[in-house]
């Protein structure tokens, strides 16, 4: 009764084509936005903020970047922190030897940064499929990893080869307590799911996913698949150089060249697969699933008056990992997104059975 | 400027030219020494037992396969190597056997794809969904919209093409190609695996694409009962080599044809 | 052809880069055959471990992403059990449970997924790697734990007479050496001689074929699986005795997908070949290479040999997209 589109047509293709056609959706959306910016910072505790939304916006952007290049264009990439690490260590060098350079300045020119180095490392993408293709990912990770801790211009000398930053400011604005990160990074993410959103609805995101389904047929039909594929790792980058640099100054502080390990790129993995692959949304159930389960793990079993000691925990979050991994690779490949979407379906038709 | 034999069609002269195209993989021979042309605004049938290599020979069209031997001419530009994209570029467009649709895509996106070549701007207006990008989205829109119309697939529009049933992922398939509007129009196969109401609604497709847009045709097909009917000439391979080439009567009387077909050991 | 040209290049600056130390004389020949003979049996280890994987892809066409982590659970349960029971005792419960967990991975794992991307096989197989990682560590503990097989750990030196000094090398490595190759020449001899060697060769071949002539295919992947998980065995016993069972196994463990690239995936004496590539490719680069990096760069140390396996992978799928003994791919449309 309450989700259901009758009444509402679309009497031109630029209403049809929109990104929320359905009313209730952008109701709903409207209703998120206003929840996210003007009540959620008067409600959510800093400790909320610090241990959960922060890691999970700046997470969700990264898994945003992946999900384009593997969930859209079908491209696979085991070693993707090494772009964040790169947009991370980029956005540090810029603020550290341009102090004058705004911020936002900074972050896009990190992202540009990651870009490059994506496209460099997409090069390959070209020749080589598949899995041949994940083991070359492999090479972006170490390689990168191996680049900023020895060489020793990217951590400015620095004797423990960590590297810290200042608070960021922002048109005079000190960006330094949590309320503040979190608003500011709930803008940035909201202005880049939009831009992601666009982008796969448009001839660039058809052909993305035309190579993700078919390359042989996407050929033929006149779609470049270099340039598909480029602009894919490029684009896909961009957004986790981005993610990288925010992580590193908004969330960490400081950070070791083995802050951007493989495990992270593992779990951006992960996020996407649990999340939905080729899904927006699903980059965000995805984050959210990775943030806050560990923290589940921790306080759960106090709850029920289990002991589980630090050990424990990680080695049932591993299991847990796992286990979850298979289950939707083999139930619902098509992740929490695609089982939101049969909610929405349900509730389309409810309270009518079938 | 020959007159063709269906009363009120002009056929030109010709588009698509092949010499001595001779294709192997390892050790198998594909096609062995085919000649063949197909002039403007015509339909052309390839016939011929399985593995005669008539798929391979639409392969060798439009650039997915590249022969050892041969030049494919079309248009005028004669190629020993034709690449996939340029031929696209140029107006070439087909159907699968296998019907090669984007599985992850509604009805309306894969044939969107179709007009891929023709939407210009840039990734930036893309992201930002400038007021040009939303434009040139919406032309494109129209465009495909007189397809769908055409073939009558208005209906399933939004559905992922996954779920639709076989004859009408086929006919999405052709909306993609004929999204492209191509000069030629390579049909692989186009009525397998149809009931003869979908058999009859393809063959009026075919022919409207024909007579409407003036798309020349090359059609490869079992269904002698079609072939007959519509194509205005037909070319007959088997084993790779060409064995008979003219109007569906001559090479209905043709005996090496009979004899192919009935299995007579050569 | 073109291709071949850049093979040709690829091959000869291997080549240069393998005899460049002796020639700038950056080592006495002795300590470059040290070098050169430590890289041989890391590459042998690495080779291990790859089997594990060409046996697996072979048969199956999954890309087991796990077998780093079957590695650490064989040496894992091998090292735990034998505090308690005679090391041989051990190693063939192991294999008992080997076994069982492939009986397991193929039947919750691999059958429900079998006509899928083979990209979404490689992520199941992750899953599995998590699995095993915290179910290994939760069953047998995280500490690090020894594996001992009697032979002597200290090194030993040879060839006196021949080089100045002699030559240092450790008997473990020699054990490991002696092991891979014994298990290739079985494995091998499986392959060409009994009956469900051809049948595995069968399905490796076509599937499809093989299940026509009545090979039950469910329980050739159990079989194979069994196999991976031995070598795995092996393996996890070779490396465990060396360097202590330790997460970080799992690791090294990844190292063995360049050797498979390398090797192409398919091909057993493939993982042979690249595993010694890719061992000395690496101890010479890091050896004789890093100390010029780091002198001309200025670097913080060298390291090199994290990465080098990768990057030498990716150079050599950039000239042979199938890897030097993969089979080639041709696509139908």
């Amino acid at each position: 009764m309450l989700y259901r589109e009758n009444g509402q047509f679309k009497t031109s293709y630029r209403a049809d084509q929109q990104m929320l056609p359905i009313l209730q959706d952008r109701i709903f959306m409207g209703l998120l936005l206003l929840f996210v910016f003007a009540i959620a910072p008067f409600v959510f505790s800093d400790y909320l903020f610090l241990s959960i939304l922060i890691p999970f916006l700046i997470l969700s952007l990264a898994a945003l970047g992946l999900n384009l290049l593997v969930g859209y264009c079908g491209q696979i990439s085991l070693g993707h922190a090494a772009f964040m690490s790169v947009g991370a260590y980029a956005a540090y060098n810029l603020a550290l030897r341009v102090p004058q350079l705004n911020f936002l300045v900074v972050l896009i020119l990190a992202g540009l940064i990651a870009a490059l180095v994506g496209l460099l490392f997409g090069i390959p993408s070209l020749r080589i499929r598949g899995l041949y293709l994940a083991v070359a990912t492999l090479a972006a990770q170490f390689f990168v990893d191996w680049a900023f801790a020895r060489v020793k211009w990217f951590t400015n000398y620095a004797s423990s080869g960590s590297v810290s930053t200042a608070t960021i400011e922002l048109f005079g604005w000190q960006i330094n307590s949590p309320v503040r990160k979190y608003l500011f990074l709930a803008a940035v993410v909201t202005v880049f799911a939009v831009l992601a959103k666009n982008l796969v609805r448009s001839h660039l995101g058809r052909a993305w996913m035309a190579m993700r389904d078919m390359d042989v047929a996407a050929e033929v039909i006149g779609i470049r698949p270099v340039y598909a594929k480029l602009t894919a790792f490029a684009v896909s980058s961009f957004y986790v150089g981005v993610a990288g640099a925010l992580w590193g100054f908004v969330h960490l502080g400081s950070w070791e060249p083995l802050a951007f390990n493989i495990t992270l790129s593992l779990n951006l993995l992960f996020m996407i697969i649990i999340g939905g692959m080729g899904s927006i949304l699903g980059s965000f159930f995805g984050a959210f699933f990775i943030v806050a389960l560990p923290i589940l793990l921790n306080q759960a079993p106090a709850l029920i008056g289990v002991e589980l000691s630090t050990a424990m925990a990680s080695h049932l979050e591993s299991i847990i990992f796992g286990a979850l991994i298979i289950f939707f690779l083999i139930v619902e490949p098509q992740g929490l997104a695609r089982l939101w979407a049969i909610g929405k379906e349900k509730l389309r038709l409810w309270p009518f059975p079938h | 400027m020959a007159m063709g034999s269906t009363g009120g069609k002009s056929i030109g002269g010709e588009i698509l030219g092949l010499k001595n195209i001779s294709l192997a993989f390892g050790g198998v021979r594909a096609i062995q020494d085919v000649t063949f042309e197909v002039r403007e605004h015509e339909i052309r049938a390839i016939i011929g037992p399985n593995g005669a290599g008539k798929s391979s020979m639409l392969n060798v069209i439009n650039g997915v396969y590249h022969p050892q031997q041969g030049t494919v001419t079309f248009n005028g530009v004669a190629r020993h190597d034709v690449n996939t994209h340029e031929a696209a570029v140029q107006g070439i467009a087909r159907t699968f056997q296998n019907i090669a649709l984007f599985k992850g895509m509604s009805v309306l996106d894969n044939i969107m794809t179709g007009r891929n070549l023709r939407m210009k701007s840039g990734l930036l207006a893309q992201a930002f969904r400038l007021p040009s990008a939303e434009r040139e989205e919406l032309q494109h829109r129209e465009a495909v919209e007189q397809v769908i119309d055409f073939l009558e697939i208005q209906a399933y529009r939004k559905t992922p093409v996954g779920r639709l049933p076989y004859g009408l992922q086929k006919r999405v398939d052709l909306a993609r190609a004929l999204a492209m509007e191509p000069k030629l129009l390579l049909l692989d196969e186009p009525m397998a695996g149809m009931n003869v109401e979908e058999k009859q609604d393809m063959c009026r497709f075919i022919l409207d694409v024909n007579d409407q847009f003036g798309t020349t045709i090359v059609l490869i097909e079992h269904d002698m009962g079609v072939v007959m009917d519509i194509s205005d000439r037909v070319i007959v391979l088997d084993y790779g080599k060409k064995i008979g080439d003219g109007t569906p009567d001559e090479v209905r009387g043709n005996q090496a044809v009979i004899d192919a077909y009935l299995g007579v050991s050569h | 052809m073109k291709k071949n040209r850049n093979l040709i290049i690829l091959f000869i600056a291997l080549a240069a880069g393998l005899i460049a130390p002796l020639a700038t004389g950056a080592g006495s020949p002795g300590f470059y055959t040290e070098v050169l003979l430590g890289g041989l049996m890391a590459g042998v280890l690495y080779s291990l471990v790859a089997l594990g994987f060409v046996l697996i892809f072979k048969a199956s066409g999954v890309f087991n992403f796990a077998q780093g982590a079957m590695v650490l659970f064989a040496a894992l349960s091998v090292a735990r059990m034998a505090e308690r029971m005679p090391l041989w005792v051990a190693m063939l419960l192991a294999v008992l449970i080997m076994v069982a967990l492939a009986f397991v991975i193929e039947r919750l794992v691999l059958r429900p997924l079998v006509n899928q991307d083979p990209v979404v096989l490689l992520m199941a197989t992750l899953g599995v790697t998590y699995l095993l990682d915290g179910f290994g560590q939760t069953i047998w503990g995280s500490d690090i734990y020894e594996i001992n097989l009697g032979i002597a750990r200290e090194p030993v030196m040879i060839l006196q007479s021949v080089f100045q000094g002699g030559i240092l090398i450790n008997k473990d490595d020699v054990a490991a050496t002696a092991a891979a190759a014994l298990l290739v020449i079985l494995l091998a001899l499986f392959f060409q001689k009994t009956k469900t060697g051809r049948a595995l060769r069968a399905v490796a071949d076509d599937h499809l074929a093989a299940q026509s002539i009545g090979i039950p295919l469910n329980r050739i992947w159990v079989i194979v699986w069994s196999l991976a998980g031995i070598v795995a065995l092996v393996a996890g016993v070779v490396w465990g005795a060396k360097l202590g069972v330790q997460f970080s196994i799992s690791q090294v463990a990844l190292k063995a997908l360049p050797v498979v690239i390398l090797g192409g995936f398919t091909s057993i004496p493939g993982a042979i070949i690249g595993g010694l590539i890719i061992g000395v490719g690496e101890k010479m680069a890091e050896v004789f290479l890093a100390p010029i990096a780091v002198k001309a760069f200025d670097l913080a140390g060298g390291g090199i040999e994290n990465w080098f396996a990768y990057v030498l992978a990716l150079l050599f799928l950039l000239v042979l997209p199938e890897g030097l003994f993969g089979e080639k791919h041709i696509d139908r449309v």
